[in-house]
């Protein structure tokens, strides 16, 4: 509790995220149940959790992309219930998302699909714009020469680099990561980890971050909660959290 | 009585399904009408569908000419009125076989496709990424795809139709020397406005219901790769019973109005 308390004192007016009693079920399955969090700017947040706790429920009802059964989501100062579609879109400018297994459109080449959310979301772009807006992101992960590569012929670890630099292209405020490294073999994770440092670093996002992986958790983050039967059980600094006493706690450190 | 248990939930799952659909062809007409257009996404995947689905329309079509041609003749000949020959296969191709064998390759085809390609986007988080990008995924594939299904399949099937009625004629041509010029001669005499009107809007039904079907197959999949693979298999056997009943009942129409 005391943990809690101090960091909510630190400096919440500069929160950039801030979730309220967040309540979502799927028929007899309560997954949330009065889940808090509060982001601040130009953190990295990880959140851990077991499989199946109800983590990627929690972070598509920050976006939108599903809707909580109760409590509130504050983005960027707004009340995303209160948002019209186009509204929202407008928001979803601001973020950027990882999705857990990439989720590159395969039917459409790596250029396609980092030009998809160019596109759909900033009005006007000249072609010259948008495909220096196009390298500019690929060489941040790396990976210039995939430039007309399908998704197919991506790696996994490729596949995720691609996906990150999709996410970053519109320059977000916010990026979610949902678990990052998992799935790709330590090496390959490690590399994925000092990217995303890196991009928070260069851009100065503030992210929050899903992992199962310890070792991500210590390199990353600022600040850690963890989310244990629907609420967020437990926060503070990995160091904080790594000598509790909590045989719960404990069982995420081993 | 667990059987009968498991038949009455069947039926209950069956009748909850076409309720879910006919909720999901209302919300097509909604977003279809709302702005923004998908204009270049639609053209793709009407080339998409056309491209695929033309050769096997043409091979289908031209042995569905052929061997009823040949299946037929003997018949005709046995009652002396071969010289009707153009004029019978060409109505009945046109007015209902064409566009029932064709509604029922594309379903396979195009169909099937749908159902796997939107299921896999799905399972794969691909359609919620596409939301995150500002896009509202239902106008970008399912508006476009049973839209597209809807326009194309009229051009498939009087493509169809045209190359079963050359393999019709080249059957003739072979068999009874009836020239390709006076073949066709007879069938456009035979064909009146109202054999080719109603089979046409017909073919426009079986393209919205095989798109549909597909879309919302792939659209409501469940998780999982066996997810996917039991959306476009239920998109295909769906849809071919969907077509059966819209057959039946647009000859039903057509028979009050003439
Ligand atoms: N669309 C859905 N419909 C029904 N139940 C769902 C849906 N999505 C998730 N769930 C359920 O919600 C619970 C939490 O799922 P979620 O995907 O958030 O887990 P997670 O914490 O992200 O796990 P993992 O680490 O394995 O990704 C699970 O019990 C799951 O069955
Ligand atoms: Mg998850």
């Amino acid at each position: 509790m005391s943990i809690t308390n101090k960091i909510e004192n630190l400096k919440s007016d500069k929160a950039v995220l801030l979730v309220k009693d967040l309540y979502k079920g799927f028929g007899e399955n309560k997954v949330l149940n009065g889940f808090n969090l509060t982001l601040f700017e130009g953190e990295n947040l990880v959140l851990m959790g077991k499989s199946g706790s109800g983590k990627s429920v929690m972070i598509k009802c920050l976006v939108g992309l599903m809707h909580p059964d109760r409590g509130s989501v504050e983005l960027l100062g707004q009340d995303i219930a209160q948002l019209s579609l186009s509204e929202m879109n407008n928001l979803r400018t601001n973020i950027g998302f990882l999705f857990q297994g990439s989720a590159l459109y395969d039917s459409m080449t790596v250029r396609e699909n980092l030009e998809f959310p160019l596109r759909r979301h900033t009005k006007k772009l000249t072609e010259e714009e948008t495909d220096t807006l196009v390298m500019e992101a690929l060489e941040n992960v790396g990976l210039t020469h995939t430039v007309d590569w399908m998704p197919e012929e991506l790696s996994g670890g490729m596949q995720r680099r691609i996906a990150l630099a999709r996410a970053l292209i519109l320059k977000p405020k916010i990026i979610f990561y949902d678990e990052p490294t998992t799935g790709l073999d330590p090496i390959t994770a490690k590399e994925i980890i000092l990217l995303i440092l890196k991009i928070q670093e260069k851009f100065k996002t503030s992210s929050l971050i899903i992992t199962h992986d310890v070792d991500c958790a210590r390199v990353i983050s600022n600040r850690m909660l963890l989310l244990l039967d629907g609420i967020n059980y437990a926060e503070g600094t990995f160091k904080e959290l790594s000598i509790s006493e909590d045989p719960k706690i404990k069982a995420f450190f081993k | 009585m667990g059987d009968l248990f498991s038949l009455k939930q069947n039926i209950a799952s069956f009748f909850m399904e076409i309720g879910e659909m006919s909720f999901f062809s209302l919300r097509f007409f909604k977003e279809l009408f709302t702005k923004p257009f998908e204009f270049k996404e639609l053209l793709n995947q009407c080339y998409s569908m056309g491209n695929k689905s033309l050769l096997l329309v043409g091979v289908t079509g031209l042995i569905l000419g052929v061997v009823f041609t040949l299946q037929t003749r003997p018949t005709l000949l046995n009652f002396g009125a071969v010289a009707w020959m153009p004029s019978m296969i060409s109505i009945s191709i046109v007015r209902e076989i064409g566009p029932v064998i064709i509604a029922l390759i594309c379903a396979g085809r195009i169909g099937s496709s749908i159902g796997a390609e939107i299921g896999s986007m799905r399972v794969t988080e691909q359609i919620d990424a596409m939301e995150v990008s500002g896009t509202n995924p239902f106008k970008y594939l399912v508006v476009t795809r049973i839209l597209a299904a809807t326009l194309m399949l009229p051009i498939l099937v009087i493509f169809g139709d045209f190359i079963a009625l050359i393999g019709s004629a080249i059957v003739e041509n072979m068999k009874g020397s009836v020239s390709f010029v006076f073949y066709f001669n007879q069938v456009f005499q035979a064909l009146t406005f109202s054999d080719v009107f109603p089979a046409t809007i017909k073919t426009f039904f079986f393209g919205f219901a095989i798109g549909l079907v597909g879309c919302f197959k792939g659209y409501t999949s469940k998780k999982g790769t066996a997810g996917v693979g039991k959306a476009s298999n239920s998109a295909v056997v769906y849809t071919s019973m969907l077509l059966f009943i819209i057959d039946f009942i647009a000859v039903f129409v057509t028979d009050i109005f003439t």
